[in-house]
C-alpha cells in the first residue's frame, strides 16, 4: 500500500477518478461506454505520438521534431497509395520506414556530433517542416483511397445505442493499445528495455558497464520517428484528409501529458501506463469541458494549471524529500573532475 | 580551454555571417544593399531580436523560456486594452499607462516563472511550458479570441516611424542590447547568472543566493518579452493571442546560434547579435528571391545543424591537437 502511495500514477489516477466524478455529476453522458470508446478513438493519435516521446524523455532526451516527422510520414505515405495503390498495411510500413529514418538522423545527429537534443530537434524540426511545405506547397489531401476509409471504420467490438446507432471500440484504438503493451513489456522485460533507463538514469555509468549507448540513443529516436510515423497515419484516418499543417505546432502538448504521467525530463523515470494517464487526464479535461458547456476558450487555462499544479507538486516533493543532492552529486562530477585538474575535459564530453 | 573555443565560435559565426552577406548581395544585385531593403531589415530585426535576447538570459542560466511569446501576447493585449480604454485622453499620457501597464503584466509573469523554477523547484522547461499553456489561455479568455486593433500615432511610432532615418524599432533593440550586454558583463547579477549556468552548486557554496538570480533571470526575460510586445502591437497595429508562435523555436535557435550554450554559463550578447543580423540577411535575401519562407525556415534549420557540427569538428581537432 505505502508502494503504491509512493507512485505518481497513483496521483494521476486519483486526478482522473476525481475529475470523471465532478463531469458525470453534471453531465451523466460521461461515463457512458459510448464517450469512453470515443476518447480512446480520438486520443489514440495523441496517445501514439506520447509512446514515442516517452522512450525519448525515458532515455535523458527531448524531440521538438516528431509533429514534422508524423506528417512528412503521413503525407509521403497517401500521396504513394493514392498514385500506386495498395493496403493498410504497405502504409503503415511505408510510413514507419520514412519515420525511422528521419527520427534516426536526429539520433546521428545527437550522439556523433555530440549537439543536445532539444537545439538537434528544433533545427530537424524547422528542416523537415520547412521541406515538406516548399515541396507540397502546402497543398491538402481530401481524396484518400477507400481502404483509408473503410478501414477507420472498422470496430472490433459494436455495440448499438438506444436509437439503434452503432458503436463499439474502434481498430484505431486497438493499435494504441497493441503498442502501449508491447512497449511496455519491452520497458520491463528486454535487455534493451532496461539499457534505455540506464542511459537516461546516468549516462556515464551507462557505458562503462558497457551499453552501447550509441546504438540505444540512435534506437530511441528511430523508435520515436516509427511511432510519429503510425500516428500521422492515425490522423490521416481520424480526419480522413491530409492538410501539412495540422500537426505541427502540437509537439509541445504531447510532451505535457507524457510529463504528466510521470516521465521525467531529466531522463531514467517514466512508465506506459503513466503516460497513458498523462493523455486520458488532458481528454477528460477536455471532453469534461465540452460535456459541462465550459466555453472552449477556457481549455488552455485548465490545461495550463494542470500543468503547473501536478508538475508542481511532484517537483515540491521532490525538494522537500531529500532526494536532491544525492541527483546534484552526480550530475556535478565531471565539473568536480575538472576542478581538480586531471582529464576534465574528456569527463565532460562524455557528458553530453 | 574553453574560452578559446567559445571565442573560435564568434569567428565561425563572423565567417558565416559575412559568407550570407556577400552571398545575398551577389544574389540580388542592385536590390539587396538599397537603402529600402536595408530599412525594411532593421525593421523586421527588432521584435524577434529583443525576444531573443529574452530567452538568451535564461538559457545562460542553464535554463529555458518557453512563455515568452505568451507573455509578450499578454502584455499586448493587456497595452492595447488600455489604449482602447482611453481613447478619449491624450494619446501620450494613453501610451505611457499603457506601456506601464504592458511591462507591469510582463514582469509579473516572469516574478511567477522566477518563482516556480526557484522556489518550488519545478524544472524550467516544464514552468514555462505550464505558464506558457496558462497565459495563451488566458489571453484567448480575455480578448474571446478577437483582435483588438487601431492605435493613435504616437503607438505606431514605436514600432513603425524613424528618427533621423533609423529606424525606431532598431534603436529600441539597440538599447534592449546595450543594457542586457552591461546586466551580463558589469553586473553582479549577470556574473551569477554565469556561474548558476556553468555550476549551480559551486555557486551555491560560494555564497550566492540562486533562488535570487533565479528571480532576476526570470524578471529580466519577463520585462523584455513586454518590451517586444510594444514593438509587436506597434507594427501589427493590433493585439490579439498567439501573434508571433512561431517566434518561439526561433529564439531558441538564434540564441544557440550566437554562442550561447543550451546547458547554461556561455553566450554573449554580440553573438546572439551576429545570429539575428545573419538569420535576417538569410530572409530579406531570400524574401526578395522570391523563395518561399519556408525554405528560408529550411535553410535556418540546415545552417544551425551545420554550425553544430562545425563547432564539434574544431572542438574535437582542438582536442586531439592538445593530447
Amino acid at each position: 500500500m505505502k508502494k503504491l502511495m509512493a507512485r505518481h500514477e497513483t496521483y494521476v489516477l486519483t486526478i482522473i477518478v476525481i475529475f470523471s466524478i465532478v463531469i458525470s455529476i453534471i453531465n451523466p453522458n460521461f461515463l457512458t461506454l459510448e464517450n469512453t470508446f470515443d476518447l480512446l478513438k480520438s486520443y489514440a493519435f495523441t496517445g501514439i505520438l506520447a509512446i514515442g516521446v516517452l522512450l525519448v524523455l525515458i532515455s535523458g532526451g527531448i524531440d521538438i521534431s516528431f509533429a514534422a516527422v508524423a506528417t512528412i510520414a503521413e503525407y509521403l505515405t497517401v500521396s504513394v497509395c493514392i498514385a500506386m495503390g495498395g493496403s493498410m498495411v504497405s502504409a503503415f510500413l511505408l510510413a514507419i520506414a520514412v519515420g525511422v529514418l528521419l527520427g534516426s538522423v536526429n539520433g546521428l545527429l545527437i550522439h556523433r556530433f555530440s549537439i543536445p537534443p532539444i537545439i538537434t530537434t528544433i533545427a530537424t524540426m524547422n528542416l523537415y517542416y520547412g521541406l515538406l511545405i516548399v515541396i507540397t506547397k502546402g497543398k491538402w489531401i481530401y481524396a484518400l483511397p477507400d481502404f483509408f476509409r473503410s478501414f477507420a471504420d472498422v470496430r472490433v467490438i459494436t455495440l448499438q445505442t438506444a436509437n439503434g446507432i452503432p458503436y463499439g471500440l474502434s481498430v484505431i484504438t486497438v493499435i494504441w493499445i497493441i503498442l502501449m503493451v508491447i512497449t511496455a513489456l519491452m520497458l520491463k522485460y528486454t535487455r534493451l528495455g532496461r539499457s534505455i533507463y540506464a542511459v537516461g538514469g546516468d549516462r556515464i555509468s551507462a557505458n562503462r558497464v558497457g551499453l552501447n549507448v550509441a546504438g540505444i540513443q540512435v534506437f530511441v529516436y528511430g523508435f520515436m520517428g516509427a511511432m510519429a510515423a503510425v500516428a500521422g497515419i492515425v490522423q490521416a484516418l481520424l480526419v480522413q484528409t491530409v492538410a501539412p499543417n495540422s500537426i505541427v505546432g502540437k509537439e509541445l502538448n504531447v510532451i505535457a501529458a507524457v510529463v504528466l504521467g510521470g516521465a521525467s525530463l531529466a531522463g531514467g523515470i517514466g512508465t506506459v501506463f503513466g503516460t497513458f494517464l498523462g493523455v486520458m487526464l488532458l481528454a477528460i479535461v477536455q471532453n469534461g469541458m465540452t460535456l459541462m458547456k465550459v466555453s472552449a476558450v477556457w481549455y488552455d487555462v485548465f490545461v495550463g494549471l494542470v500543468i503547473i499544479i501536478s508538475v508542481g507538486f511532484s517537483s515540491w516533493k521532490q525538494k522537500t524529500g531529500g532526494r536532491r543532492v544525492k541527483i546534484d552529486v552526480r550530475e556535478d562530477l565531471p565539473e568536480l573532475a575538472a576542478a581538480y585538474g586531471g582529464s576534465g575535459t574528456d569527463t565532460e564530453r562524455e557528458n553530453h | 580551454m574553453t574560452i578559446k573555443i567559445k571565442k573560435n565560435e564568434l569567428t565561425v559565426l563572423t565567417a558565416i555571417m559575412a559568407a550570407v552577406l556577400v552571398l545575398m548581395v551577389l544574389l540580388n544585385p542592385g536590390s539587396f544593399l538599397t537603402i529600402g531593403n536595408l530599412q525594411g531589415m532593421a525593421f523586421q530585426l527588432p521584435e524577434l531580436g529583443i525576444l531573443t535576447l529574452g530567452m538568451m538570459v535564461v538559457m545562460i542560466t542553464g535554463g529555458i523560456n518557453l512563455s515568452i511569446i505568451a507573455t509578450a501576447n499578454m502584455a499586448g493585449i493587456t497595452a492595447a486594452m488600455l489604449l482602447k480604454g482611453m481613447e478619449g485622453s491624450p494619446a501620450g499620457a494613453a501610451l505611457l499607462a499603457a506601456a506601464a501597464a504592458g511591462l507591469v503584466v510582463a514582469a509579473l509573469i516572469g516574478l511567477l516563472n522566477g518563482v516556480l523554477v526557484a522556489y518550488i523547484g519545478i524544472t524550467p522547461i516544464l514552468a514555462t511550458l505550464g505558464t506558457m499553456t496558462l497565459f495563451n489561455g488566458i489571453a484567448i479568455v480575455v480578448t474571446k479570441g478577437y483582435v483588438i486593433s487601431g492605435f493613435s500615432d504616437p503607438v505606431l511610432f514605436i514600432g513603425n516611424g524613424t528618427l533621423l532615418a533609423v529606424p525606431f524599432p532598431l534603436i529600441l533593440f539597440a538599447l534592449a542590447a546595450f543594457i542586457m550586454a552591461v546586466i551580463l558583463k558589469k553586473s553582479r547579477t549577470g556574473f551569477n547568472m554565469y556561474m548558476l549556468g556553468s555550476n549551480a552548486v559551486a555557486a551555491k557554496f560560494s555564497g550566492v543566493s540562486n533562488a535570487k538570480v533565479l528571480i532576476m533571470t526570470y524578471l529580466i526575460s519577463g520585462l523584455y518579452s513586454g518590451a517586444a510586445a510594444l514593438v509587436m502591437i506597434s507594427r501589427f497595429n493590433s493585439a490579439k493571442s498567439g501573434y508571433g508562435n512561431s517566434y518561439l523555436l526561433v529564439t531558441i535557435l538564434a540564441s544557440v546560434l550566437g554562442g550561447v550554450s543550451s546547458e547554461g554559463g556561455f553566450g554573449k550578447v554580440s553573438g546572439v547579435v551576429m545570429a539575428l543580423i545573419t538569420l535576417q540577411l538569410l530572409s530579406s535575401g531570400f524574401n526578395l528571391l522570391r523563395v518561399s519562407s519556408f525554405m528560408t525556415t529550411a535553410i535556418w534549420g540546415f545552417i544551425m545543424i551545420a554550425v553544430m557540427v562545425i563547432d564539434y569538428l574544431i572542438d574535437n581537432r582542438k582536442k586531439g591537437g592538445r593530447q
